[in-house]
C-alpha cells in the first residue's frame, strides 16, 4: 500500500461505511509526528477487536498501531493466537502465517519488498504470541536473527497458551499452575531477550505496556534500527487476565506490579554501541525537526 | 460438457462447487449462463434482461472499485454508479471481508461471510458482483446459491466464476459500459424495469447513520 492509494472512489464515496470515510480523512497515515497521543484524537488503525474486555493485549495493539513510523508502508506478519483475532480489524497490511513460521515468512517478504520497491522503505513487523515465538516457532525466529534479517520481531508475552485454555509455554514463569498445566512449571522462563541479544539482534527491549510513552519509543527505535542494521526484538508483557484469575480492570495493576524492582518485567534494553550512537543522532534530528516545525507554525500564525 | 446447471438455489446447506460438477470457466470473449458457455454479448444481454425483470435488482461493488487505487478503478466505479441509476438498482457495498461479529447491518452492507443475510433481508432476487476479489466472491456466491433463491451474476476482471448463475470475464470499463448500453437499448425497445420503488441509502460521516433514516 502507499499513501496515494488510501482514497475512496468518488462515484461510490457515499456508500462507504463511515469508518472508512473517517480513516481516509482523519487517520494519521503519513504524519511524521504520529504517536500514542493521537488515540482519541484521530481515527485509530484498529476498528474493533474480539479480545476480552480489559485485555492488555488490546492496549498493546492500540499503542503499537498508533506508534508505527509509517503504517502505510508497513506489513505485519502474525501467527496463530489471540493476536490473529485482531488482525482482520487492523487497517495495516498483514499476513497470517502458519503457526510458528512467522519469521520465515517475514524474511522472504522483507527481501521481496526490497526488490519490488527499491526506493521506498517498507517495514516488516512480526507480531506473535509467546507460543509462536518461543515454543513452536523458536527455530524460525532464531534462524532469522542468525541471518541478520532486517525486520522487527514483537512477542506478546502472556506467559501461556491463552486462547486454547491455559497450557504451559516456554515463557511461563517457574512454578506457575495454569488451568491446563496443573503440575506447575518445572523450569525457568526462557530468557529470550538475552538469547536475542546473543543471536544477532541489534536492539532488544523487554517491558510491559503500562507506559505508552515507553512502548512508543521502543517500537520506533526497533523499527528504525531494523531498517539500518538488522534484526530487532521487543518482548511485551501482556498478561492474560482470564488465565491468571484477574478482573477486567486489573490488567494494568498486574503489569505495574511485574515491572516494579525485582519483578519479572523490569524494563530492559540492549543495543550495540553503533546503534546507541545512531539513536542518539536520530533523537537529535527529531528534536531539530520538531523545533523547526514549531517555529514555522509560530511564524505562520503571526503572518 | 456437464449436464449440471448453475441455477438459483436454495440448493443445499453446502452446495457442491460448480467446478466439481463439471462447469468450466469461459475463454476470453465468452461468458457462461447457468454453466452454458456463450459469447460475451449474449451473456451481457441476458444479464441486462435479468436485471430489468427483477423486483429487487442489486449491485454489490467490492473493494477493487470502492477504492480509488488506480484511475481505472475510479472509472469503473463511475460506470457502476451510472448502471445502477439507469436500471434502477440498489447499490450495497462489500466494503471489506471482515466477519464483523456480532452483527452486520444487512440493509447497508454485505460481506462474503454471511451474504445470505443481506439477500434475505432485502429480498434481493437478482444481484451482480463487481470489483470483489475472486476468492471472496467464490465464497459468497456459493453461500448465496446454497441458501437463497437469488440469481447471481459476476462481472469478473479475471477468468469469471463457475459458481455464479451468469458470469462475464475480463471485465473493464468498456464491458460495464456495454452492459449499461444494453440496458438502455432494451428499455428503449419497451422492456420495462420491474424494480420495486426504493431509496438508495447514503452514509454520512456526521450522524453515522444512513441519510434516509434521518
Amino acid at each position: 500500500m502507499s499513501i496515494e492509494k488510501i482514497k475512496i472512489s468518488e462515484a461510490l464515496h457515499d456508500l462507504m461505511p463511515p469508518e472508512y470515510q473517517d480513516m481516509v480523512e482523519d487517520a494519521t497515515y503519513g504524519n511524521q509526528d504520529r504517536g500514542w497521543k493521537d488515540i482519541g484524537e484521530s481515527k485509530e488503525l484498529i476498528e474493533q477487536h474480539s479480545l476480552c474486555a480489559g485485555c492488555p493485549e488490546s492496549i498493546a495493539f492500540r499503542y503499537i498501531l498508533a506508534s508505527l513510523p509509517a503504517p502505510e508502508n508497513t506489513v505485519f506478519v502474525g501467527s496463530t493466537g489471540c493476536t490473529s483475532l485482531v488482525f482482520p480489524m487492523v487497517a495495516v497490511h498483514n499476513i497470517h502465517s502458519l503457526f510458528g513460521n512467522q519469521n520465515a515468512v517475514a524474511s522472504g517478504l522483507k527481501r521481496a519488498l526490497k526488490i519490488r520497491f527499491p526506493d521506498v522503505e517498507k517495514d516488516v513487523v512480526v507480531l506473535a504470541g509467546d507460543g509462536a515465538t518461543v515454543d513452536i516457532g523458536l527455530d524460525y525466529t532464531m534462524q532469522s536473527w542468525f541471518r541478520g534479517e532486517k525486520f522487527t520481531t514483537i512477542c506478546f508475552d502472556n506467559e501461556l497458551y491463552a486462547n486454547t485454555g491455559g497450557q504451559e509455554s516456554g515463557l511461563m514463569q517457574k512454578g506457575f499452575v495454569a488451568k491446563m498445566a496443573p503440575v506447575g512449571k518445572l523450569f525457568d522462563k526462557v530468557r529470550l531477550p538475552e538469547i536475542a541479544r546473543e543471536s544477532g539482534c541489534h536492539y532488544v527491549a523487554c517491558l510491559t505496556v503500562s507506559k505508552p510513552n515507553r512502548v512508543e519509543k521502543v517500537l520506533k527505535n526497533a523499527i528504525l534500527v531494523a531498517r539500518e542494521f538488522g534484526p530487532t526484538y521487543i518482548q511485551l508483557y501482556t498478561p492474560c487476565i482470564l488465565e491468571i484469575g484477574k478482573q477486567s480492570m486489573e490488567g494494568l495493576d498486574e503489569m505495574k506490579d511485574s515491572e516494579a524492582i525485582g519483578g519479572r518485567f523490569v524494563f530492559k534494553e540492549y543495543m550495540t554501541d553503533e546503534v546507541k550512537e545512531f539513536l542518539k543522532q536520530k533523537d537529535a534530528e527529531e528534536k531539530d525537526r520538531k523545533k523547526a516545525a514549531k517555529l514555522a507554525a509560530k511564524e505562520a500564525a503571526k503572518a | 460438457m456437464s449436464d449440471y446447471k448453475v441455477v438459483p438455489g436454495p440448493e443445499a446447506f453446502l452446495p457442491p462447487a460448480a467446478a466439481m460438477m463439471g462447469i468450466e470457466l469461459p475463454d476470453p470473449g465468452e461468458g457462461h449462463i447457468e454453466g452454458r458457455i456463450v459469447p460475451e454479448d449474449e451473456a451481457i444481454e441476458h444479464a441486462a434482461r435479468k436485471f430489468l425483470g427483477a423486483k429487487v435488482p442489486t449491485i454489490f461493488p467490492g473493494p477493487q472499485i470502492l477504492w480509488h487505487w488506480n484511475e481505472s478503478a475510479a472509472i469503473k466505479a463511475a460506470c457502476v454508479r451510472e448502471m445502477a441509476e439507469i436500471l434502477p438498482a440498489r447499490l450495497i457495498p462489500m466494503a471489506d471481508y471482515r466477519p464483523k461479529y456480532p452483527k452486520i447491518n444487512p440493509e447497508v452492507e454485505i460481506n462474503p461471510n454471511h451474504p445470505n443475510l443481506t439477500i434475505w433481508h432485502n429480498k434481493i432476487d437478482v444481484c451482480l458482483f463487481v470489483g470483489v476479489h475472486c476468492h471472496q466472491a467464490n465464497l459468497a456466491l456459493k453461500i448465496i446459491r446454497g441458501g437463497t433463491s437469488c440469481y447471481t451474476m459476476a462481472a469478473c476482471g479475471m477468468s469469471g466464476h463457475e459458481d455464479a448463475c451468469l458470469t462475464i470475464r475480463d471485465v473493464h470499463e468498456d464491458t460495464l459500459r456495454k452492459l449499461t448500453a444494453c440496458i438502455k437499448k432494451l428499455k428503449a425497445e419497451g422492456v420495462k424495469s420491474q424494480a420495486e420503488p426504493f431509496e438508495q441509502f447514503r452514509f454520512s460521516r456526521e450522524d453515522r447513520k444512513p441519510a434516509y433514516l434521518t
